[in-house]
């Protein structure tokens, strides 16, 4: 049997899970915000265009409007300064076969839900490895927090303080030895930024954005269900859409789980 | 003194809104532009001098048509009142007895004014304006007279004692002097919005100490949280006052993109837009809701809504774009005796006018413009030295206003 014949029978019989890593848009869920004075993204809003009415007699649809970095979305490489004169490093230049790649689990819920300002090192990576086996090159690691169980709470899940953010992410050697050590995909997280709430402040600000981007790797934030992924096995399908130029954009977030 | 009104029986029918006679020729309508900006000037014959009652086209004295709009004294002596006990008028009949005099202006002419129930003798006369948006006289014991102390006269009034307020923004300096002016003036009940809830803001816990206020997450880029605000509260809205509002600096060519300048039509003419899809009928189906009905809408505009200020461009054009609107929302929430009244402040004490040179209005004298704008019944504010002077350069010619502001 054919390695698709065998995924279509997978899923077909059950043994192959598919699991929804995506958060619902809506005009409700938080979005980033930078200080008043600069650019903003759009949050998601939706406009009604008709709904069975005389606006439209048989049809039902909507306007929606939204940033790239809206929701679940994907970052590319162009997004960064650091990522701007790579080649194919917007969302439509990208080759496809990036969009589908082995996922590695990284869990730090516990952790997070002591210390909001978590951040993922190098050595926590290490001893993961120890445990759960060595981080195949091109795959995505996906930094498990538990932190999209607040996001029906914008405040939890936003955790401003007069300090401002505060919420779990990698720190600059983490991040270094995932790109230039393990060469993988791309870094993916539960809260609204694959940097930590307060990595403004660390060396150089933003160090997931800076390095991931600068070597041309990807970024996917505000993901769901990590809970329900193995820490590796897993296979992730993230396409964002194919916008000409894109810095990313919001996508659906997909990922296929054996069941045991 | 007024007294607290019953609780609403909810299951009782509402009455619907009835207007007094609203029509006026064009010379008349001269009243009503004086009374909306809370003035009381009649027609005086620049020939003879004689002050004219009411409005005509020639002079009752010498015939003369050179009749101008000026600002006369106030004060008066009662001649004689009567009190209706019957009436064919659908306004009036609802709300007898009415109390009525013919009073005898030390300007020259004898009018007919609404009485305030213990006007006597010497009064003090001024123009109001009436549900239907309309100049009419009204006498009152004194200048310092509270109107909507007085059954009758409340009718002329939006006063917010009593009354159901919505503040769409309570985040800012401006929004909590405006929460705190109304609780001050006797609102009964205040809903104050906050835009992106999960900033918690400087005065937050003030506002929350209020007993009047109940904060609610309200961010009017938003079309699904309006409606689902208005539906929640829109039926017991009284006065709505729209203060959200988007401002940065900058016209065309200081900055890059359109985006700012969309964020400022999104918030400062949609988000009035969207206000008033969904809270405008049910305001609408409450204008005649008894003494605490649904009675006023309120925008803080700019004066540059007047004359397009280019160091603030695009937010002059958002408010431009705003005040047109509000003009449209006047004449619709008009039937059902809801008065729109419009602010027009210069620059604002805020944040957003920091490099601009002082006179600027302060938040606390801007609300308090706001409340006595309620109370007094007039349509345009325009509150702080800065808007007064544009005002009346504008108003003496907007061509050369334009110019001045060019340079």
């Amino acid at each position: 049997m054919s390695a698709l014949a065998e995924l279509a029978q997978g899923l077909a019989k059950g043994k192959i899970r598919v699991v929804d890593l995506t958060e619902t848009l809506s005009p409700e869920f938080p979005y980033i915000s930078l200080p008043p004075e600069m650019g903003q993204a759009w949050p998601f809003r939706i406009e009604e265009v008709s709904r069975y009415d005389e606006r439209g007699p048989a049809w039902y649809w909507n306007n929606f409007s939204c940033g790239e970095h809206t929701g679940t979305h994907f970052d590319a490489p162009v997004h960064w300064v650091s990522g701007k004169d790579l080649p194919n490093n917007a969302v439509d230049t990208i080759p496809p076969d990036r969009f589908v790649g082995p996922a590695f689990v990284v869990d730090c819920s516990k952790e997070a839900a002591k210390d909001a300002d978590f951040l993922l090192t190098k050595k926590y990576l290490a001893d993961w490895e120890k445990k759960h086996g060595r981080i195949a090159p091109r795959s995505w690691v996906l930094m498990r927090t538990d932190w999209s169980k607040k996001s029906g709470d914008a405040a939890a899940y936003q955790n401003y303080d007069e300090t401002g953010q505060h919420t779990p992410g990698p720190d600059t050697d983490a991040v270094k030895f995932l790109v230039e050590e393990r060469d993988i995909l791309g870094f993916g997280t539960e809260s609204i930024g694959t940097d930590a709430g307060q990595a403004y402040h660390l060396r150089p600000p933003y160090p997931c954005h800076y390095y991931m981007h600068g070597a041309g790797r990807y970024g996917l934030q505000c993901l769901k269900n990590l809970d329900q992924l193995p820490p590796s096995g897993a296979i992730v399908v993230a396409a964002p859409l194919k916008i000409r130029n894109g810095s990313g954009s919001p996508l659906r977030v997909l990922a296929l789980v054996e069941s045991k | 003194m007024l007294e607290r009104p019953k609780r609403k029986n909810p299951v009782l029918r509402t009455r619907l809104p009835t207007l007094p006679p609203a029509a006026r020729s064009r010379i008349a309508l001269g009243l009503t532009a004086a009374a909306a900006l809370g003035r009381f000037e009649l027609q005086q014959c620049r020939d003879c001098g004689t002050v004219q009652y009411p409005p005509r086209e020639a002079c009752q004295k010498c015939l003369s048509i050179k009749l101008e709009w000026k600002a006369q004294p106030q004060d008066g002596e009662l001649l004689s009142d009567t009190v209706l006990h019957h009436s064919n008028d659908l306004f009036f009949r609802e709300r007898l007895p009415w109390r009525l005099g013919l009073v005898k202006l030390a300007c020259g002419p004898t009018v007919v004014a609404h009485l305030h129930e213990s006007a006597q003798s010497r009064v003090h006369v001024s123009a109001k304006l009436d549900r239907a948006g309309q100049a009419v006289l009204v006498a009152t014991p004194s200048k310092e007279t509270n109107m909507a102390e007085d059954r009758q006269l409340r009718e002329f009034t939006c006063d917010p004692r009593f009354r159901k307020v919505l503040v769409t923004d309570g985040k800012t300096a401006l929004g909590q002097s405006i929460v705190k002016a109304l609780a001050k003036a006797g609102a009964d009940l205040i809903w104050v919005g906050h835009s992106e809830p999960w900033k918690k803001f400087a005065g937050f816990d003030e506002l929350q100490a209020l007993k009047q206020v109940t904060l609610l997450p309200l961010d009017v880029t938003d079309s699904k949280n309006v409606r689902e605000v208005a539906a929640e509260i829109g039926g017991k809205v009284d006065i709505l006052i729209n203060n959200a509002e988007y401002h940065r600096a900058y016209g065309i060519g200081n900055r890059s993109g359109i985006e700012t300048a969309r964020s400022e039509m999104d918030v400062n003419y949609f988000g009035l837009l969207r206000l008033a899809q969904e809270f405008g009928p049910a305001m609408r189906s409450r204008g005649a809701d008894g003494l605490a009905s649904a009675v006023a809408w309120v925008n803080v505009l700019s004066i540059y809504a007047l004359a397009n200020f280019p160091p603030h461009g695009t937010f002059s054009a958002s408010k431009a774009a705003a005040h047109s609107l509000a003009q449209c929302l006047r004449a619709e929430l008009r039937p059902a005796g809801v008065r729109v009244i419009n602010l027009f402040p210069g620059p604002i004490d805020d944040e957003w006018n920091q490099l601009l040179p002082p006179p600027k209005v302060a938040p606390a004298a801007l609300a308090g413009a706001l409340v006595k704008a309620l109370q007094e019944g007039v349509e345009d504010v325009y509150p702080g030295d800065v808007a007064q002077e544009w005002l009346a350069r504008w108003r003496d010619n907007p061509k050369a206003l334009e110019k001045e502001l060019s340079t």
